[in-house]
């Protein structure tokens, strides 16, 4: 091939981000300037990925990458009657856009919550330090264009007792909403926060979220992080946590619609005794895709970690679990679990599960599992001589199936509307 | 109750039942015994609706409705019951909900309302003690970690709670101890009325001495080659199916 070409294909491939980039204006919000700059840097040398990429190669961005994308707030009307939310500390952003009209006002003692955009310099010096922004596209163009997001912190002893519902819709076409939020959970504090994703009249639009997480010495904190976005729109989230000593983190990750969603969770466990839980249950149908990439990394001696995601595929829908555990050489005394479990309820329906574990301590009790199978026919003819219908018995069977997950949501309310959104989407019962 | 008429089934084109005639009343119990390989299971398989057996003659009348023509999930809706040689583990899935949705549907089908939280309960706590079924093992998995003798109580516990006009009971005894075999026994002589009927299946003549039947079937090469009182039962334990061998054969 002549150089010319080659410089021609690099053209038109650059093109791609450049062309997504190009109208979207830079962050307003008050974290560093070098980070917004330092990003603006990174996409330039940086297109999106392609299945040629390891972290990418069962997920591809097309779709996203042919976005016209614009940061329209549009301030849609929204009912919240349908929201099913008991909180009354709800905050609800659309397109990446504080609405304050629609959340709540009062503040409970013990906790700052705020969006972004009216945080000082000194509140948002945390952002950035954590997420990788080097040769990620996502992570990157998130820190040079978001436009808001949640900002909450819990004081150092406060337990809070009202979960904090934070609802993030996305509505319109070719929307791409830059969504950041920081999470601070101080030492020996305690909270439940409950991230909700939903659509509203959107179409080939795309959230893209990065919530960097800090969970304090001895602190207690859990996110219920729920995504129900309607198909037809894309989500690329990114959670990035650092774990100080002797606190629990647990993030259940319920994934329910959405055409393209690429979930990465990624757990530093940088204190001893640690705790962390990572439950994930994701149903889909049709023609959805979903990827959970997780990454647990267990820096210190004596944590636990317990990961558990399960899914339930129809139709001719992809999923992709990607869990990565890695001990390193002086952390002694890890145990950490690991286990995805699939059903495929159609021919067309696929999963590409890969668990990997990379252990350098020598002293550690690490497992991980992955079972992709159909549901027993045999169990179905049982079900089905006791008087259900084939139908009734495929939903009994799949509905038990997930609820391993589904159990370990402890918020009462959380559960009931997860299950709500199941039997209406899909007909179960519980 | 049932009258099944020259029935012949096979599985992957082999024939397994051969004609096999047999007339059931309500308020009777018949003992179907007979060799290994005589078809024994297959005539419980085909009379639930297994649908890797394939029917090419005769035909099974269930109260007036023809049995071959209704999916296994109306069988049992219309009163049949098959308690399994080999009841199915079934991870996550409590006994008691699952038998809450099948007697809901059985009463939906029969357009009969739902069945009450407070009545269905009270009906688990009166049928899981005709069993012996701790009510604890009533609300675990169905099956899951049950011991043999568990998951065979626990089948007669679902035909109580279900109430069929029918019972086949499929090789229940086997592999029973003792005492698990006289609670089986007890509870289907409990659950016996003159409206319903019960077909034991089994190769064993012990459970007979708990459940007294009306007639003795003996099942080899697929049809019914002799029939009569209890003390068939009798006669074929201590002589073997040698002699009726012998007899067809001749």
């Amino acid at each position: 091939m002549s150089e010319k070409n080659n410089i021609m294909n690099d053209t038109i491939q650059q093109n791609k981000l450049a062309v997504f980039t190009e109208g979207l204006s830079l962050s307003n919000l008050a974290y560093s300037n070098d980070l917004k700059q330092k990003a603006l840097n990174i996409l330039n040398t940086l297109d999106f990925p392609t299945t040629r990429q390891e972290d990418w190669k069962y997920t591809r961005v097309g779709r996203i990458a042919s976005i016209k994308a614009n940061q329209t707030a549009h301030n849609s009307q929204i009912d919240l009657s349908s929201i099913r939310t008991e909180s009354k500390l709800l905050f609800v952003f659309e397109n990446g856009h504080f609405r304050s009209d629609l959340s709540s006002s009062d503040m409970p003692k013990g906790v700052v919550i705020k969006a972004l955009s009216r945080c000082s310099e000194e509140e948002l010096s945390l952002v950035g330090s954590l997420v990788n922004i080097e040769n990620q596209v996502f992570t990157a163009m998130n820190s040079a264009f978001a436009t808001d997001g949640i900002y909450i912190q819990i004081q150092p002893n406060e337990i809070i007792t009202p979960s904090i519902h934070v609802l993030h819709i996305l509505s319109g076409d070719n929307t791409a909403s830059f969504t950041r939020n920081l999470l601070v959970c101080s030492d020996f504090a305690q909270a439940h926060i409950i991230q909700e994703y939903i659509t509203q009249e959107a179409s080939s639009s795309i959230n893209n979220v990065v919530t960097e997480i800090i969970v304090g010495v001895n602190a207690h904190f859990t996110i219920d992080k729920i995504q129900h976005e309607e198909q037809g729109n894309f989500a690329v989230l990114t959670e990035q946590v650092d774990q100080k000593k002797d606190s629990t983190f647990t993030i259940n990750t319920i994934t329910l619609d959405g055409t393209l969603v690429r979930n990465n969770l990624n757990i530093a466990v940088n204190g001893t005794n640690c705790t962390s839980n990572l439950n994930g249950a994701y149903l889909l149908k049709n023609n959805q895709h979903v990827d959970n990439h997780t990454l647990v990394d267990h820096k210190v001696a004596n944590c636990l970690s317990n990961e558990l995601y399960k899914g339930v595929i129809y139709d001719k829908a992809t999923a992709v679990f990607n869990g990565k555990v890695f001990v390193r050489k002086d952390a002694q005394k890890i145990n950490a679990f690991q286990s995805n479990g699939n059903v495929l309820m159609s021919d067309d329906a696929s999963v590409n599960s890969k668990p990997e574990l990379e252990i350098y301590a020598d002293d550690v009790k690490c497992s991980h599992g992955s079972t992709t199978g159909q549901l027993d026919e045999e169990a179905i003819f049982y079900l089905r001589a006791r008087g259900l219908s084939e139908k009734a018995a495929r939903n009994l069977m799949v509905s038990a199936f997930i609820s391993d997950v589904l159990d370990k949501i402890e918020n009462q309310t959380v559960l009931e509307k997860v299950q709500l959104i199941i039997q209406q989407k899909f007909a179960w019962e519980f | 109750m049932i009258k099944i008429e020259n029935l012949h089934a096979s599985i992957d084109g082999k024939e397994i039942l051969k004609g096999l005639n047999l007339e059931v009343k309500a308020g009777e119990i018949h003992a179907i015994m007979g060799p290994n390989g005589a078809g024994k299971s297959t005539l419980a398989s085909v009379l639930a609706g297994r649908e890797e057996y394939e029917i090419t003659a005769g035909s099974v009348d269930f109260d007036g409705q023809d049995l071959l023509e209704l999916s296994t999930e109306d069988r049992a809706r219309e009163g049949l019951f098959l308690a399994f040689q080999y009841p199915v583990e079934i991870p996550g899935v409590s006994n008691v909900n699952f038998l809450r949705t099948a007697l809901n549907e059985i009463r939906e089908y029969k357009g009969q309302e739902q069945i009450s939280a407070k009545e269905f309960m009270v009906r688990v706590r009166e049928k899981s003690a005709i069993v012996e079924l701790d009510a604890k093992l009533a609300s675990r998995s169905v099956n899951e970690g049950f011991s043999g003798g568990e998951k065979k109580r626990n089948e007669i516990f679902q035909m109580a709670m279900l109430e069929p006009k029918l019972a086949i009971l499929d090789e229940t005894d086997s592999g029973l101890d003792i005492d698990a075999l006289r609670i089986v026994a007890n509870g289907v002589n409990t659950l016996k009325s003159s409206k319903n009927a019960t077909i034991i299946i089994t190769h064993y003549q012990r459970l007979l001495d708990y459940i007294v039947p009306n007639f003795v079937h003996v099942l080899y090469d697929g049809r019914i080659v002799k029939s009569g009182p209890k003390e068939l039962a009798l006669e074929l334990e201590e002589k073997g199916y040698d002699w009726i061998k012998a007899e067809v054969d001749a």
